[in-house]
């Protein structure tokens, strides 16, 4: 039972930092760059039970380490510290080896579970998440976010063998119950494969990457039409039914459709030889949505899915007879949605079950009489009878008890409470805090007017003011009143809340950049982009006019001096020409580029939407040299 | 001097019987003489095939096909009108629908670790990986030139031949380096053919030479035609046969580069060059070069395909008179004969050839023909 932190310290606290913040542009980080968010919290992610079910692995996020459990009476058997940000937990077909990706890191750690110690820490790609061994023990499959590919690692060595190229943000892998494939899927959506002027007008694609486990190849990319934000994928036993929990945005209607039918849509596609084609089903039912779902697990009977969902902080309990007799129902030859029909889940969803904050990784007992929940969040575990579905106990993970500023905001960052019918939350967009790579119709001005595109939030503190048009002075502003209005369309916060909020986002620390060297030296191509993005006179000896430099509109530690700039990129439905110089953190993770994301790479923002050097002056440049230049940004 | 000739003797010996002799092709042990006239083909074998034509007739997605690419039992096939894959006796056609940078596949390479499939086509670069293409252009990403007209894949690189010079990528970093003018020997930038490996990357550019890459010490050296660029040779066998450099094969450290005015054969130290009036060539003309070991190499002219053993030379062709099936085969000795064939490659402007065990499929102008091995 966790409290929060005294009401009155919290208020006094949260007063001080914003009015020290926004009042003198200075803030008391509560978390710094590359040092851990907070210090004290749990924030169970993922589980895992041991073979014989006597053991429950608890991958804690925010404490970095694996907590293991005497699955009998859930006390503490040890902590096991790994890396920097963990995020996936694999136990080896033999149950010897327990694998841990740092996504921060970039490693992977072998723990010996008879020792319960780390007995390796291998390097692997950028931003290692799920991770798989085959079933001879004899290679690792390692996905790695940012890169967006699968690592095929020997699993004795840690020797990096290959590279598989996934769909973008890699993240979640299952291996099927034969062993014989590799089911890969992403948390952001593939890049247009066909290319047009409209690229940011369509719907978003994912998809499931399939790699043949003995040959380490890919051999099938299942298309997930529609879909952007895909989690976790399971099984049934026998390996005829399979399960993903999705995201299905539909951003191509203004953000006011909140409030006629949705602007999400939270899915699961079922796929397999008990279905036939796939087919998309969805979760919600008008009032009752199922927030950003996120956890499957099949029952071994195969007569129950249960999934959590993140934001509507429940799990949801699907018959599997019934879901058989409604798409059976519905015969198809293609791969069908039913996304859109807010009366199908009615027909298959028996239960939503009420747990804690965040809920994410979910666990089945062997026998499958119990369901575990990670509660991120709170720091719990909730065990579901599933007989009942009922919560019959919760395990509290050893940490604070009280909330603290920052977690009360990042809890409400995360749950989709305050939406309207708890549609959506902060987290739809910003996935783990970040970004989703897709175009949105925010304002309610008419279907396709100032489409924006999706920023990363992390590192945004020092950035104001927000939106790519530079309207909001602050966090609080941008996130109280506009997003009140426009996004949430129903419960306001209270100024606590937003306060918490504010500093929960003003907390969130850049991730590290891949592109720069461990030693801190630029390579020769960085160098060379560098002095190009300083420089004061074009390859004519002309002197650039100091708005047009790069380092004078993308200035100081965070690559913006917060002015508005017209930068040539309005289009025909943009309300206005000037915006916001864009702060380059991580710029290299965000595609696409421009305000409305028609840029697809950094490349199309100078040889496609800058003809007349109002982006910088470019157009003297050779492509090699814009090259450099790009090498440099991507180490911004 | 009386060595070679008993050796040419006992080449001819084996010249006339061994027509009926089968040998492995590209997967026979093959012995790496530096010098390919020094130790002659014993015993002599020229191989025989039985040509099975591909048309649109058959599902071929175009006639016209630039490039073929072997990739166990699948055959891709690029084309003037998108990129086909063979599999399971039927074809498949990837258009710019589906992501393909354009639809004209000038080159293709297998990277070997992925399964992943790389074409050049005459509007950018496109990656074909399980089924899903990518596509990387000059407006769109690091890429030189939009012209792909050679690519090669080593480790976790891929080499480029573009109308703007040559390119790497990176596939881990996806970072591009770019080669052209400004940091390399070359003078010309159009470069129309790559071959990379571990130790050397080689670069066939037309009109400026030969260009080679060492890898581990990032040195670039060139080799020209020490005539210059007349289309005469006055020191044959003292270094590149012609500037115009159309296509490279760098295999067990020899290097076979291909001209529009012969081809050449480089072991690192001697250069020893092919031309019509004194080899098996059907033709100076030579679209594209493949070696199989280092003593053995495919050349794809205007006028037939062409085999060298490292003694002998085979010609395989529709005649250029009457269109019949011919096989030529030209001796050690010079002496040429005529075999007996009823089938040929689907036409004599060959562009491209990929091995498949024992099997050759040759891309051509009118057609994409498998050669299927009898003998």
């Amino acid at each position: 039972m966790q409290i929060r932190l005294g009401a009155g310290f919290a208020v006094a606290a949260a007063a001080l930092l914003l009015c020290t913040s926004w009042k003198c542009g200075q803030v008391r980080a509560a978390a710094q760059p590359n040092t851990k968010i907070a210090e004290d919290y749990a924030s169970p992610l993922e589980m895992l039970f041991s073979p014989d079910g006597a053991r429950l692995y608890v991958l804690c996020q925010q404490s970095e380490e694996v907590r293991v459990l005497d699955a009998a009476g859930f006390s503490v058997i040890k902590k096991i510290a790994v890396g920097h940000v963990p995020r996936g937990i694999f136990l080896s077909p033999k149950g010897d080896r327990l694998f841990v990706t740092n996504s921060w890191d970039d490693t992977l750690s072998v723990i010996d579970t008879r020792t319960l110690a780390v007995i390796a820490t291998w390097q692997v790609g950028a931003e290692p998440s799920g991770v798989v061994e085959n079933r001879t023990g004899t290679r690792l499959f390692v996905a790695n976010r940012i890169s967006s590919d699968v690592a095929v690692l020997d699993a004795q060595s840690g020797e990096e063998v290959g590279r598989l190229v996934a769909g973008r943000g890699a993240s979640y892998l299952t291996l099927s119950p034969d062993g014989g494939r590799i089911y890969v899927t992403h948390v952001y959506p593939n890049p247009p494969r066909v290319l047009t002027d409209r690229d940011n007008r369509i719907a978003p694609e994912s998809e499931i990457t399939v790699i043949d486990a003995a040959r380490a190849v890919v051999v099938d990319r299942m298309p997930l039409p529609a879909i952007a934000g895909v989690f976790h994928l399971a099984f049934s036993a026998d390996g005829r039914l399979g399960a993903v929990a999705e995201y299905h945005p539909k951003n191509l209607v203004p953000l006011a459709h909140l409030e006629h039918g949705g602007i999400f849509a939270y899915t699961l596609t079922i796929f397999g030889a008990d279905v036939g084609q796939p087919v998309e089903v969805p979760l919600d039912e008008l009032e009752r949505y199922a927030a950003r779902p996120f956890g499957v697990a099949i029952a071994p009977d195969k007569l129950r899915i249960y999934v959590s969902c993140g934001g509507s902080e429940m799990v949801a309990v699907i018959d599997v007879p019934k879901l058989m007799r409604f798409i059976h129902a519905h015969p198809h030859s293609r791969p069908v949605s039913f996304a859109r029909d807010l009366a199908a889940s009615a027909n298959y969803v028996v239960a939503h079950i009420p747990v804690g904050h965040d809920p994410r990784g979910i666990a089945l007992s062997r026998d499958g009489s119990k369901l575990f929940v990670a509660n991120r969040l709170d720091d719990t575990i909730s065990v579901i009878e599933t007989r009942t579905n009922r919560v019959t106990s919760t395990i509290a993970l050893a940490g604070p008890k009280m909330v603290s500023p920052i977690r009360n905001g990042e809890q409400t960052f995360y749950t989709a409470r305050y939406g309207f019918q708890g549609q959506i939350g902060c987290a739809n967009c910003h996935i783990d805090s970040t970004f989703d790579g897709i175009q949105w119709n925010l304002e309610p001005d008419g279907f396709g007017r100032n489409i924006v595109d999706n920023k990363l939030i992390e590192g945004i503190k020092d950035t104001a003011p927000y939106k790519w048009n530079g309207g909001n002075p602050n966090i609080p502003t941008e996130c109280g009143p506009r997003t009140e209005k426009y996004f949430w369309r129903s419960e306001n916060y209270d100024d606590l809340t937003l306060a918490d909020l504010s500093i929960y986002i003003r907390s969130l620390p850049p991730r590290p950049n891949r592109w720069r060297q461990a030693n801190g030296q630029l390579t020769p191509a960085q160098e060379r982009g560098k002095t190009i993005f300083e420089r004061a006179v074009d390859k004519f000896q002309k002197p650039i006019p100091e708005s047009n430099r790069c380092s004078y509109c993308h200035s100081g530690p965070n690559g913006t001096n917060h002015k508005l700039f017209d930068v040539g990129t309005r289009r025909p439905n943009d309300n206005t020409n000037m915006l916001k110089s864009s702060q380059l953190t991580n710029i290299a993770l965000t595609a696409p580029y421009l305000h409305d994301g028609s840029a697809h790479t950094l490349e199309e923002i100078w040889t496609v939407f800058n003809p007349d050097d109002k982006h910088g002056r470019t157009n003297d440049l050779t492509k090699d040299e814009l090259n450099d230049l790009i090498e440099y940004l991507k180490t911004r | 001097m009386t060595t070679f000739k008993a050796l040419s003797m006992c080449a001819v010996l084996a010249a006339l019987t061994s027509l009926a002799v089968a040998v492995p092709l590209p997967q026979a042990a093959a012995q790496k003489p530096h010098d390919a006239q020094a130790v002659p083909a014993t015993p002599l074998v020229l191989p025989r095939f039985r040509f099975e034509n591909f048309t649109t007739a058959n599902g071929l997605p175009d006639n016209h096909v630039y490039s073929v690419l072997v990739d166990g039992n699948r055959i891709w096939a690029g084309t003037d009108n998108g990129l086909g894959l063979y599999e399971n006796g039927k074809w498949k056609t990837y258009t710019t629908a589906d992501g393909l940078a354009h639809r004209a596949v000038l080159s293709l390479a297998l990277d070997k670790r992925t399964g992943d499939v790389w074409a050049g086509t005459m509007g950018g670069l496109s990656r074909i990986s399980g089924g899903r293409i990518d596509s990387f252009t000059q407006l769109t990403s690091g890429l030189s030139n939009d012209v792909v007209y050679g690519v090669s894949v080593e480790g976790e690189n891929v080499w480029i031949a573009t109308a703007a010079g040559g390119c790497k990528l990176n596939t881990r970093t996806m970072q591009w380096s770019l080669y052209n003018e400004r940091n390399t020997p070359m003078i010309e930038i159009w470069v129309y053919g790559v071959s990379a490996a571990p130790d050397k990357v080689y670069y066939a550019v037309w009109g400026s030479g030969l260009l080679e890459y060492t890898q581990k010490t990032g040195r670039w050296d060139k080799y020209d035609d020490p005539d210059g660029e007349n289309e005469i040779v006055l020191f044959k066998d003292q270094g590149l046969i012609h500037e115009i450099v159309t296509s490279v094969s760098y295999v067990d450290n020899i290097v076979w580069a291909a001209t529009y005015f012969g081809a050449s054969r480089y072991d690192g130290r001697y250069w020893h060059n092919f031309l019509v009036k004194d080899s098996g060539l059907p033709s100076n003309f030579i679209n594209f070069i493949k070696g199989v070991d280092a003593r053995r190499a495919w050349f794809c002219t205007d006028k037939g395909l062409a085999y060298y053993d490292g003694v002998n030379w085979a010609v395989y062709a529709p005649s250029l008179k009457n269109g019949k099936p011919e096989m030529t085969v030209r001796d050690a000795a010079g002496k040429v004969t005529q075999v007996a064939v009823t089938s040929a490659p689907a036409h004599n402007y060959v562009l491209g050839i990929d091995f498949q065990g024992d099997d050759i499929w040759v891309a051509t102008a009118k057609g994409l023909s498998h050669g299927i091995r009898t003998q």
